[in-house]
C-alpha cells in the first residue's frame, strides 16, 4: 500500500475509534488540560504529537541506493526540536539559577550572556555555558557557597554533526557533596575552530577525562597541562566518537547468509 | 647483549635521543650488567635519573596499566600512569546496536562488576523512557540482590590478588575461596559468572531459578565465617600493616580536587555513599550502614572494603528474606520485566532440549494464536524500542566508586552515545599525587588499593 493510502487509512480508523468511543467524541479536538487524560499513552496520541515536531528526514531507513518502488520515500521522520525550559524549573533547580545569576552578577558580568540556555528535563538541570565562559562559570559553582559543588565527575563528549555550528558538544557533570545536589554544565564548539578552554584549573579531576574527550572527538581544550592522547596510540589518525568516523568491521558468514558489518546493517531510526 | 640505542633508529635518532636521554634496551641479560653499565655512563655522573617502564604487562599492576617511572634510587621521583592497552570501543559500538543490545557490550566495561554497568546503563535509559516508578518491585530485589554479591565478588577481586601481590599466596586463595562461592551463586541465577547481560532495560532477563534461595541461604551461613576467616588472616598480620599503614595518603582536599569517590573517599573520614544520599533501586528501604574510617591511606581502604562485603551480605539477606515472602506466583502476578509490551521484552526463556531459548508457551502465542503478538516480538526483536530524545546521567555506588552512565538519545532505536563514566578510570589519576616520593615497593599496594580495573579505564 502506497504512502497517501495509509495516511488516509489512519484518519478513516481515527474517525472509527471516535464512533465507538462516543463518550469522548463530544470534549472536541482540545481535550481541557486539567483533567488527567486516560488515554494519554495511548499509542496513537504519542504518535499525533510526533506528528507536529518538524521534519528532520524522509525516506525509508537505511536505504538510500534502491529505487522507490513502493511509494515508501514519503515517509516523513519527525524530530523534537531544541527546547529550553521556562521558569520555574521545579525541584532545587531554581536555587541553583538563582545563585549562580547572582554569583555572576557580583562578579560584574551578566549571566545572560554566559548561559545560552537552561534545559530542565527529567529531574535533571543542564545550563548550555558559551565556552569562552565556561572556567569563570564553573569557579562560580564550586565556590559559591550557595552552589558549592565540590566534584566534576568527568567530561562526556558527544557529536551531533547536523547541528551546524554547534557540531561538538562538551558535556560537564557536577556534584555537589554540600548540598547533596547536581547540575548539567554543557558547552558546545563547531568543527571548524574545535578549542575549548579547559576546566583542570577549577576541577583538576578533568584532566584525563578532557584528554579522553579530545582523543576520541578532537575537541582542542585550550591550558590543559598536558593534552595528549590517553586511549588511542599517539599516533593514530582520527578521532573515533565522532559520527563521521566508521565502526569498522566485516561482513560475517553464517549458514550460507552473510551479515553485514554492524555499521552497515539497516538500522531503523 | 646490553647496548645502548637510540631509540628510534630509523628516523630523527639524534633528535630523539636528545629529548628522551640513553634508552637501554634489555632482553634477557642480567640486570647488574645492565646497571653498571648506566652507572659507568657520562649521564649519570651529570645526575641522571633513571626512567624504568612498569607494565604494560606486569604481575602486579592490575591488568594492563603501564607505570613510566622516574627512579632516584629506590625513590620514586616521578610516575606517568600510561592506560590504553584495553581499549575495545565498548562505548562507539553501543551506538550501533539496540537499546537492550547495549547492555551486552556495556557490561563488559569493567570486568570485575558487570552487574553495575548493567544497572548504571538501565537506569539511564529508564530515565530516558521515564519508566523509573513502573519497575516491578520484584526486578529491582533481584537488581539490588545481584549488585550486592557482585559488590563481594568485586571486592574479593581486589583484595585477593593484592594479597598476591605483596607476596602472601594465602590471602590469595582464602580470598578466592569465598569469591569462587560468590560466583556460583551469580553463575546459578544468571547463567554465567561474568558479563552476565541479566539487568535490561525495564527489568532483568529472568526469574530467579528453583533453588536459587535455598543456594543463596546456604552461602550466607558459610560467607560471613569466610570473611572473618579472611580478616584473622590479614586484619593484624604485621607484614600486611607495615606494607600498607601510612601508604598511599590522600586526604580529603585531594579527594575533592582530583573527584575521587567510594572506598578512597570514605577512608578520609566522609561517609558518601549514593545508596544512602541519593538511593536508587529502594535502596532507602534496606538496613545497612557505611563504613568508615579517617586513616587515608591504603590499610584503611582495605578495612572499608572488608566491613563493606558484611554490609553486602546483610543486605542480600534481606533481599533473600523479601523474595521468600513474595513466594514465586509466576510471571503474570509478579513480573521481572516491565508490563508496557513497548518495551518488556516479549519472550520468556526457557530451557529447552537445545538449550535457553523463548518458552513454548511463547512459540505457541506468537506462531499460532496472536497475529499481533507476533507483530510486536518480530518490532522489538529486530528493531527495538524507541527511546525519547534527550539525555539522561545516572550514577550509582560501585565498589570502586561513583559509576556514572551518560546516555543520549536522538529518539531512535538506538543509543545516539553512552559514556561510561569509570571510577577506574578517574582514580588512576591519583598515582602521581600519592606515590611520588614513596618507595618503589609502595607503588605495589598503592595501586592495589585504588583497585583500578583495567576493563573499566580504558573501555
Amino acid at each position: 500500500m502506497s504512502g497517501p493510502d495509509k495516511t488516509s487509512g489512519e484518519e478513516s480508523h481515527t474517525a472509527g475509534s471516535e464512533e465507538t468511543h462516543g463518550a469522548q467524541a463530544p470534549q472536541g479536538p482540545v481535550p481541557p488540560p486539567a483533567e488527567p487524560d486516560p488515554d494519554e499513552n495511548l499509542p496513537a496520541r504519542l504518535g499525533e504529537e510526533r506528528l507536529a515536531e518538524p521534519v528532520v528526514r524522509t525516506g525509508m531507513f537505511g536505504l538510500q541506493d534502491t529505487p522507490d518502488t513502493s511509494g515508501f520515500g514519503l515517509l516523513r521522520v519527525h524530530r523534537a526540536p531544541v527546547l529550553a525550559s521556562p521558569r520555574p524549573y521545579g525541584s532545587y533547580f531554581d536555587d541553583i539559577a538563582d545563585a549562580l545569576g547572582r554569583a555572576l552578577e557580583e562578579a560584574g558580568a551578566g549571566s545572560s550572556d554566559a548561559i545560552e540556555r537552561v534545559v530542565a528535563d527529567r529531574g535533571e538541570l543542564t545550563f548550555y555555558v558559551r565556552r569562552e565562559r565556561l572556567p569563570e562559570v564553573a569557579a562560580k559553582f564550586r565556590d559559591d557557597p550557595a552552589l558549592r559543588f565540590e566534584l566534576c565527575t568527568g567530561v562526556s563528549g558527544v557529536h551531533y554533526p547536523d547541528d551546524t555550528d554547534r557540531e561538538l558538544h562538551a558535556v560537564y557533570h557536577l556534584l555537589s557533596i554540600t548540598h547533596n545536589r547536581r547540575v548539567r554544565l554543557e558547552a558546545t564548539t563547531p568543527d571548524a575552530d574545535r578549542h575549548m578552554p579547559s576546566l583542570v584549573g577549577v576541577y583538576p579531576a578533568c584532566n584525563w577525562h578532557e584528554r579522553e574527550t579530545s582523543d576520541l572527538f578532537g575537541i582542542i581544550f585550550d591550558g590543559h597541562p598536558g593534552l595528549t592522547r590517553i586511549q588511542m596510540p599517539d599516533d593514530w589518525k582520527g578521532h573515533p566518537q565522532r559520527k563521521d568516523y566508521p565502526l569498522g568491521g566485516i561482513p560475517v558468514e553464517y549458514r550460507g547468509a552473510k551479515i553485514p558489518a554492524p555499521d552497515e546493517r539497516r538500522h531503523y531510526s | 647483549m646490553t647496548q645502548a640505542q637510540t631509540p628510534h633508529a630509523a628516523a630523527g635518532a639524534g633528535d630523539a635521543e636528545a629529548a628522551e636521554g640513553r634508552v637501554y634496551t634489555v632482553s634477557g641479560e642480567d640486570w647488574d650488567e645492565v646497571i653498571s653499565a648506566a652507572l659507568q655512563s657520562e649521564d649519570f655522573e651529570a645526575g641522571e635519573r633513571i626512567v624504568v617502564n612498569m607494565g604494560p604487562q606486569h604481575p602486579s599492576t592490575h591488568g594492563v596499566l603501564r607505570l613510566v617511572l622516574t627512579l632516584e634510587g629506590e625513590t620514586v621521583a616521578e610516575v606517568r600512569p600510561a592506560v590504553g592497552y584495553l581499549h575495545t570501543g565498548i562505548e562507539k559500538n553501543m551506538e550501533y546496536r539496540t537499546w537492550t543490545q547495549g547492555v551486552t557490550f556495556c557490561t563488559r566495561a569493567d570486568y570485575l562488576m558487570p552487574i553495575f554497568n548493567e544497572a548504571a546503563y538501565c537506569f539511564a535509559v529508564e530515565r530516558l523512557l521515564g519508566i523509573e516508578d513502573k519497575i516491578p518491585e520484584r526486578a529491582q530485589i533481584i537488581r539490588v540482590l545481584l549488585m550486592e554479591l557482585n559488590r563481594v565478588t568485586s571486592h574479593l577481586g581486589g583484595i585477593a590478588p593484592m594479597g598476591l601481590e605483596l607476596g602472601a599466596t594465602t590471602i590469595y586463595t582464602q580470598g578466592t575461596r569465598l569469591r569462587e562461592r560468590a560466583l556460583d551463586l551469580l553463575e546459578l541465577i544468571t547463567g554465567l559468572r561474568m558479563n552476565h547481560a541479566f539487568v535490561r532495560p525495564g527489568g532483568v532477563a529472568q526469574d530467579l531459578p528453583p533453588g536459587a534461595l535455598e543456594a543463596i541461604r546456604a552461602f550466607m551461613d558459610t560467607a560471613p565465617r569466610l570473611v572473618h576467616d579472611l580478616r584473622t588472616l590479614i586484619d593484624a598480620n604485621p607484614i600486611f600493616i607495615g606494607r600498607n599503614k601510612g601508604i598511599a595518603y590522600l586526604d580529603l582536599a585531594g579527594c575533592m580536587a582530583l573527584g575521587v569517590t567510594g572506598p578512597i573517599l570514605r577512608s578520609t573520614g566522609l561517609p558518601w555513599d549514593l545508596r544512602k544520599s541519593q538511593p536508587y533501586c529502594g535502596y532507602e528501604t534496606y538496613e545497612f550502614d557505611v563504613p568508615v574510617v579517617d586513616t587515608c591511606d591504603a590499610y584503611g581502604r582495605y578495612l572499608i572494603r572488608m566491613d563493606e562485603m558484611a554490609e553486602s551480605l546483610r543486605i542480600v539477606r534481606q533481599c533473600v528474606d523479601r523474595l521468600a515472602e513474595r513466594g514465586s506466583p509466576g510471571p503474570d502476578k509478579d513480573p521481572v520485566m516491565i508490563r508496557d509490551a513497548k518495551i518488556g521484552w516479549p519472550a520468556r526463556l526457557s530451557l529447552g532440549p537445545d538449550g535457553l531459548g523463548p518458552s513454548p508457551e511463547h512459540i505457541k502465542h506468537i506462531m499460532g494464536q496472536s497475529m499481533e503478538a507476533l507483530i510486536h516480538h518480530f518490532k522489538l526483536v529486530t528493531e527495538g524500542f524507541r527511546v525519547p530524545a534527550g539525555q539522561a546521567y545516572v550514577a550509582i555506588e560501585s565498589p570502586r566508586g561513583e559509576l556514572g552512565a551518560h546516555v543520549v538519545s536522538d529518539g531512535g532505536t538506538r543509543p545516539y552515545r553512552v559514556h561510561l563514566r569509570d571510577p577506574s578510570f578517574n582514580h588512576l589519576q591519583i598515582v602521581a599525587a600519592v606515590c611520588e616520593g614513596g618507595q618503589v615497593a609502595d607503588l605495589i599496594p598503592s595501586i592495589a588499593s585504588i583497585d583500578p580495573v583495567m576493563g573499566g579505564v580504558d573501555r
